[in-house]
């Protein structure tokens, strides 16, 4: 190529020795129209299956949460307090009870030195899951009486279960338990303290509550007409459905899954285009220019590549700051791309530095094709590929610093739902309520996996050369 | 080819030999020897898990929760409370209140940690240390009822002019320029320990930054400090009441903000306390039969307004709008869901403590009306007042805490649902939710206040309109001419009066809504006794604790 | 070689100064009050502290300072720590970072090359799939959940074997590093077994290979001589991002497992505004990355048969 040169050096043009050929030539008929590319691509992308279901997983999770919110009528942000972290179900009868604060029971205190032991513990009227009434009968010398609840039978004084709280006033012998009842078995129990604060023996009882929801609150949410609510007490009510259950404040799973998945899903995919777009240009132009121009250009792109990642995504979204009632989107959007661009800057700088010495752009710069031909006819799309396959490997990364940076509570801001910041939320009470964590850890698993096999999928079938 | 093979088979060789290596490491190194206890009754040792590293063990300008722990187990004031929380001789073995001064005589037997004995030059040291700026002491202000205090500390006047003698050496003559009736509960607290002259300004910069750059009088000696990593205390030989000292060893091997890692250690044997659980880890417990307790940790919740002109909040009747909607049973017993917090309708815990008996059963709360419709129409008297047709949207500060966010988002909901008002949730990390309050960046915060000291004072002045923690600046006379009584009044019952106005005005004008009075849940050992939680001071406190010998022996 | 490494340590420089200026804007433009603590304090107090910390200066000569401060290596006092310095800080938590980064990488290197060429041998058998699916799985599933079950899983074995066999949380031994390493170099592994495989499979067609075969080579000599070693190189090549991820990402498995590492107390330095920390960390880390990368060079070159011939 270069002795080539030379010689054309050594010979002298005249202007019309330019002039384009004739384009009736048949020798540009046997080139195949750069179309088919990407025809060619698709059919092999359409032969590997895994890229295929992977591309309807991607369209399916798409759909979950830009289309199904727009179908049916959900809500993120209703709180559902008579069903808080509930696992996934199909609905569920409740109780409606009447829930004026009960005036309790109350008995001269008896003096003397503490009794052995609390008696006479009993329920009073209906457990259900709005509160559980209790009484039991005064011990002499007590002041005050420690009541407890358990989901165990207690097997001695140190195992009464989860301390509900002590009795205020001193001829105080009723107790109602108000604290997240479920409807499951307890055991309550009960034991006297004494002015020096020792305990007496403790008597445990048996319980297990209904799952109820006040008459007001039924009220409210037009499961009874006002009119009908005195008679209507001690009738069922068929509750809202949760069908992937609810959260920490019994607002409904799906409903969060589908717009957190737009929060994660926005910042997944427009980040990464935003960047490799940015990137593209970038690269681009360096690769394009050349020479003292691409080498200042590149020398910025190493410095922000040094810039360690993590450290300076949470440096950034803190010196951001999120105003109130912001939900904390743009500043991860901008930092993702501050921060992720000299990556595909590079990688198409290399491929256009490659490209400019292949022989067909020679070709058609010798045929007479002005920049813009060559760019948009000959650079970009033999670029896209490359760029396509990156910008496919950048969604997972881009979906799990969203998840990773929410998860340490540096994410988008509250309550703005993102998968990342519901397995934050999940993360506490995965023992208890693993569906909080295990269906936003899901999505994004299977986000993340759909985008890496598309985008293995997409390398073999534009026989990309990457690596990776 | 030869060569290559010769080297392939010294690799070989020294693959074994690093294999083997590898192999035997890990025996030693898994075995559970190497490994802390809960507990043990023989060398009477406790173990016990920190959330974060102590950052500041110089007494003098140590202000936070983490280092008061492990200062309270290490020094000790001139007075220091009983297992019952009664104040009772530290240092000092004899004391004098007066109107205008207080005195105190030393015990002959305290002793630094390394035998000198302590003197009441050390206090005079220590009390000057602190009120003079260089050391910018932020807890300065707990001496300013010591003549010339504050002058010092605002720069007017020099240290030496602080009204603190040591008459000899020990005997402590402190000056007070207005008679506080409270005083004595602040030489139990930790800014007021003393310290050994020599020995700090032989530190330098250094003092209190490890082990070894500290001199200790309390009962136990730091003795070892890993950052981050682990802190060991050991019993001191130089303490004075030693001999009611059960314990050896407290262990704090283990140093994380994670509640569910702290108690997977507990699950795992590993220490003898897990402190701050969350609720959702509590089901877990019950299954397995732990020891749950909780303790109201003196921290109380509310929703603080701002009082600026042009904000919307300084409207009384769209504060009762709130305050007439916010049911705090809601909020504790299902949001929340923490069985040791409680509902809250005043500033003032509930173990605080009145004339004769608990303050709240002298002066029972207000409790508010829970009613949506009158609610709706103090909304409409608030769009009045303040002459607009629809109120702004409000911006709801808030910090990152869980409590804090759950508690934002509840209320935003609430707010929205019940009333139709537009709330903007600003959710922030801790110091910048104080950077917006301290700047006025809000309308309404969630907000919370623990004691300094153990004086219904503490909450009381709160809201004063110099206070500079007012920072929604509030600003009543009133309200400041009861702030005034309750300081000064020597008559218990004038104070206690003065508090229960402060409490109706508080209710009357919504100067705040209280959200929740908050309460630790942790699981406890059932071998081990006596472990002190406290509101005011270092906590947990393992000074009186004991230990049950095993079922077996 | 020796103008190579002047040449890239110069660069190594100027591309910390601009680490260190970025990080001093960002950290500037910071809303929110580092000295704010939930008492007020009276603004002499304030003032008093301010000077301590050189907060009083105007923002250019903060720079100047922090610059020239930087250069004698010194970053300062943290804010929160209040008796200690930046540097005893990173002296301390450093290494506890470092030794879990190159014990995650050690898991991950054997691991991925060890899987990737099992992969590549028993290719399109169930080996294979296994090997794939598992890492289809480690790529999918977040950091965070698997130091939860990792956590989790240590509590059931001990449990199990009614004894502690590896502790849930803390530092101290080689068996507090096992599994939060492995957490950690987890997804490392997944991605260089993937690179692995691919490197082999194409490296298993090349000439020379069919040559050796030819030659009559026993495959184990072939597999070991040059499959294995060829192979390697890519390996190699993203073996600096490798660092780079595995070193900043400890975050999360530090603060599950209750490690007293340099990453955690980042976290913790930018939930509390320690200034001084954030920077001094941010510097570090980027001043050893930029070394990483250049020593990953330096090894590549010594690695690669090609690049030792270009240097006669």
């Amino acid at each position: 190529m270069s002795n080539t040169t030379m010689n054309l050096s050594d010979v002298k043009f005249a202007p019309d020795d330019f002039a384009p050929l004739n384009q009736a030539q048949s020798a540009d008929l046997i080139v195949r129209p750069s179309l088919s590319y990407w025809q060619d691509a698709w059919r092999r992308l359409q032969k590997n299956r895994r890229a295929l279901w992977s591309l309807y997983l991607i369209v399916g999770l798409l759909a979950f949460s830009y289309l199904l919110p727009l179908l049916v009528k959900f809500d993120p942000v209703g709180q559902d307090l008579t069903q808080i972290s509930q696992a996934p179900s199909l609905g569920r009868q409740s109780l409606l009870v009447d829930t004026t604060p009960w005036e309790g029971r109350f008995a001269e205190p008896l003096a003397g030195p503490l009794g052995a032991t609390v008696s006479g513990l009993q329920l009073v009227g209906e457990a259900h899951t709005e509160s559980v009434k209790l009484s039991w009968q005064p011990v002499p010398g007590a002041v005050a009486y420690d009541v407890f609840r358990h989901l165990l039978e207690p097997s001695g004084p140190t195992d009464l279960g989860l301390p509900l709280g002590q009795t205020e006033r001193v001829d105080q012998v009723y107790f109602e338990d108000r604290l997240k009842l479920q409807g499951v078995n307890y055991y309550y129990s009960v034991r006297a303290v004494d002015v020096d604060g020792n305990h007496s023996g403790y008597d445990t009882i048996e319980v297990k509550p209904r799952h109820a929801i006040s008459i007001t609150e039924a009220v409210k949410r037009g499961l009874v007409s006002g009119d009908d609510a005195a008679t209507a007490i001690g009738q069922e009510v068929e509750l809202k459905r949760h069908l992937m259950g609810t959260d920490y404040l019994g607002r409904d799973m799906l409903a969060r899954l589908a717009y957190g998945g737009q929060t994660s899903l926005f910042i997944g995919i427009v980040a990464p285009l935003l960047f490799v777009a940015f990137g593209v240009l970038y690269g681009g132009i360096s690769g394009y220019l050349g020479g003292r121009i691409d080498e200042l250009m590149m020398r910025f792109a190493d410095f922000v590549i040094a810039l360690p990642f993590l450290l300076f995504m949470i440096l950034f979204r803190v010196a951001m700051g999120i105003g109130p009632g912001e939900s904390g989107i743009m500043p991860m959007l901008i930092a993702l791309v501050v921060l992720s661009w000299p990556a595909a800057a590079k990688l198409v700088r290399g491929q256009v530095l490659q490209l400019r010495e292949q022989p067909f752009v020679e070709a058609a710069q010798l045929m007479g094709a002005n920049t813009n031909y060559l760019i948009w006819r000959h650079m970009l799309p033999n670029v896209m590929g490359v760029v396509l396959v990156s910008l496919t490997f950048s969604i997972p990364t881009a979906i799990f610093t969203e998840a990773f940076l929410s998860f340490i509570g540096m994410g988008v801001a509250p309550p703005t739902p993102s998968w990342g910041a519901m397995c934050n939320d999940g993360v506490k009470s995965f023992l208890s309520h693993p569906h909080e964590l295990l269906f936003p850890a899901l999505f994004i698993s299977l986000t993340v996996l759909a985008f890496n096999l598309l985008g293995d999928g997409l390398r073999d079938a534009l026989d990309a050369k990457m690596k990776g | 080819m030869t060569h290559n093979n010769h080297r392939m088979r010294s690799q070989q060789s020294a693959s074994r030999r690093f294999f083997t290596a590898v192999a035997c490491s890990l025996c030693v190194l898994l075995s559970p020897l190497s490994l802390a206890e809960a507990l043990n009754y023989e060398t009477r040792s406790v173990s016990f898990a920190m959330r974060q590293e102590p950052p500041d063990l110089n007494a003098m300008t140590s202000t936070d929760t983490t280092s008061g722990f492990i200062l309270d187990h290490i020094m000790e004031g001139l007075l220091t409370y009983d297992p019952k929380g009664n104040l009772v001789g530290g240092v000092a073995e004899r004391w004098e209140l007066h109107d205008d001064r207080a005195i105190f005589w030393l015990r002959e037997d305290a002793r630094w940690s390394d035998g000198s004995a302590i003197t009441a030059h050390d206090f005079v040291f220590a009390w000057r240390k602190v009120v003079e700026p260089a050391t910018a002491s932020e807890y300065a202000f707990i001496l300013f009822p010591i003549t010339n205090a504050q002058a010092i500390n605002e720069g007017e006047l020099d240290s030496s002019e602080l009204g603190v003698r040591a008459l000899d050496d020990r005997t402590l003559e402190v000056s007070l320029h207005q008679p506080t009736p409270y005083f004595l509960s602040l030489t139990a607290f930790r800014t007021t320990y003393p310290a050994k002259q020599s020995f700090v300004e032989s530190k330098g910069q250094r003092y209190a930054a490890d082990a070894t750059d500290m001199l200790y009088n309390g009962p136990f000696t730091l003795t070892e400090w890993v950052h981050g990593a682990s802190v060991a205390m050991e019993k001191n030989p130089y303490y004075w009441n030693r001999d009611n000292i059960w314990l050896n060893r407290i262990d704090v091997p283990y140093i994380t903000e994670d509640a569910n890692a702290r108690m997977n250690l507990y699950r795992d044997h590993k220490i003898a306390v897990a402190d701050e659980l969350v609720s959702e880890s509590l089901d877990g417990a019950l299954q397995e039969r732990m020891q749950i307790k909780t303790f109201l940790d003196g921290a109380i919740f509310f929703i603080e307004f701002n009082y600026r002109p042009d904000y919307p909040t300084r409207s009384l009747y769209l504060r009762k709008a709130i305050q007439s909607v916010f049911n705090t049973d809601d909020l504790v017993y299902k949001v929340l869901g923490n069985p040791g917090s409680y509902p809250a309708y005043t500033i003032y815990p509930r173990w605080m403590k009145g004339a004769e008996d608990l303050f709240v059963r002298e002066h029972p709360p207000h409790k508010p009306d829970l009613n949506v419709e009158k609610a709706k129409g103090y909304l409409e008297q608030a769009r009045q007042e303040l002459g607009v047709d629809e109120l702004p949207p409000l911006t709801l500060l808030a910090d990152d805490s869980p409590n804090g966010q759950k508690t934002a988002e509840y209320l935003q909901t609430l707010l929205t649902q019940s009333l139709g008002l537009d709330i903007r949730v600003d959710v922030q990390i801790f110091k910048q939710r104080l950077a917006k309050m301290t700047a006025g960046d809000f309308d309404m915060v969630v907000s919370g206040w623990g004691p300094d000291y153990n004086d219904l004072l503490t909450y009381g002045d709160l809201f004063a309109s110099y206070n500079l923690n007012n920072r929604g600046r509030y600003n009543s006379e009133e309200f400041d001419h009861w702030v005034s009584v309750a300081q000064s009044s020597l008559d218990t019952d004038a104070r206690m009066q003065a508090f229960a106005k402060l409490q109706e005005l508080m209710f009357d004008n919504v100067i705040m809504v209280p959200l929740y009075e908050r309460g630790k849940i942790y699981v406890q050992h059932p071998r081990l006794h006596g472990v002190l939680r406290r509101a005011v001071g270092g906590d947990p406190n393992f000074n009186f604790s004991t230990i049950e010998p095993p079922a077996d022996q | 070689m020796t103008e190579f490494i002047i040449k890239r340590l110069l660069s190594g420089l100027v591309t910390i100064w601009f680490i260190a200026t970025a990080t001093f804007i960002g950290m500037h433009a910071v809303p929110g009050d580092p000295l704010a603590n939930a008492k007020a304090m009276k603004p002499e107090i304030r003032k008093n502290l301010e000077a301590r910390y050189g907060l009083d200066k105007p923002v250019l000569q903060q720079y100047g300072i922090f610059l020239t401060n930087m250069l004698k290596g010194d970053f300062g006092i943290s804010f929160t720590q209040k008796n200690r310095r930046v540097n005893d800080i990173i002296r301390e938590h450093f290494p506890v970072s470092a030794v879990l980064g190159v014990l995650a990488l050690i898991i991950a290197t054997v691991g991925g090359v060890v899987w990737g060429a099992l992969t590549a041998i028993y290719r399109d058998r169930w080996p294979d799939s296994v090997i794939m699916f598992l890492v289809v799985i480690a790529v999918s599933v977040p950091s965070f959940v698997f130091a939860m079950l990792g956590q989790l899983g240590i509590l059931g074995v001990n449990k199990w074997l009614g004894f502690s066999l590896l502790p849930v949380a803390g530092w101290g031994s080689f068996g507090h590093m096992l599994v939060p390493a492995l957490v950690l170099g987890l997804s490392t592994m997944a991605f260089l077994t993937r690179l692995m495989r691919s490197s082999m499979l194409e490296v298993t067609n090349a000439d020379y290979i069919r040559t050796a075969k030819a030659k009559g080579v026993s495959p184990l000599r072939i597999f070991y001589k040059h499959q294995l070693r060829n192979a390697i190189l890519p390996v190699v090549t993203v073996l600096g991002p490798a660092i780079a991820a595995i070193t900043t990402g400890g975050f999360v498995v530090e603060l599950v497992f209750a490690i007293p590492g340099l990453g955690r107390y980042f976290v913790q330095a930018v939930q509390q505004l320690d200034y001084t920390v954030i920077m001094g960390t941010t510097v570090f880390y980027g001043a050893f990355l930029v070394l990483m990368v250049l020593l990953v060079d330096i090894l590549y070159g010594f690695i690669d048969p090609r690049i030792r011939v270009g240097k006669h």
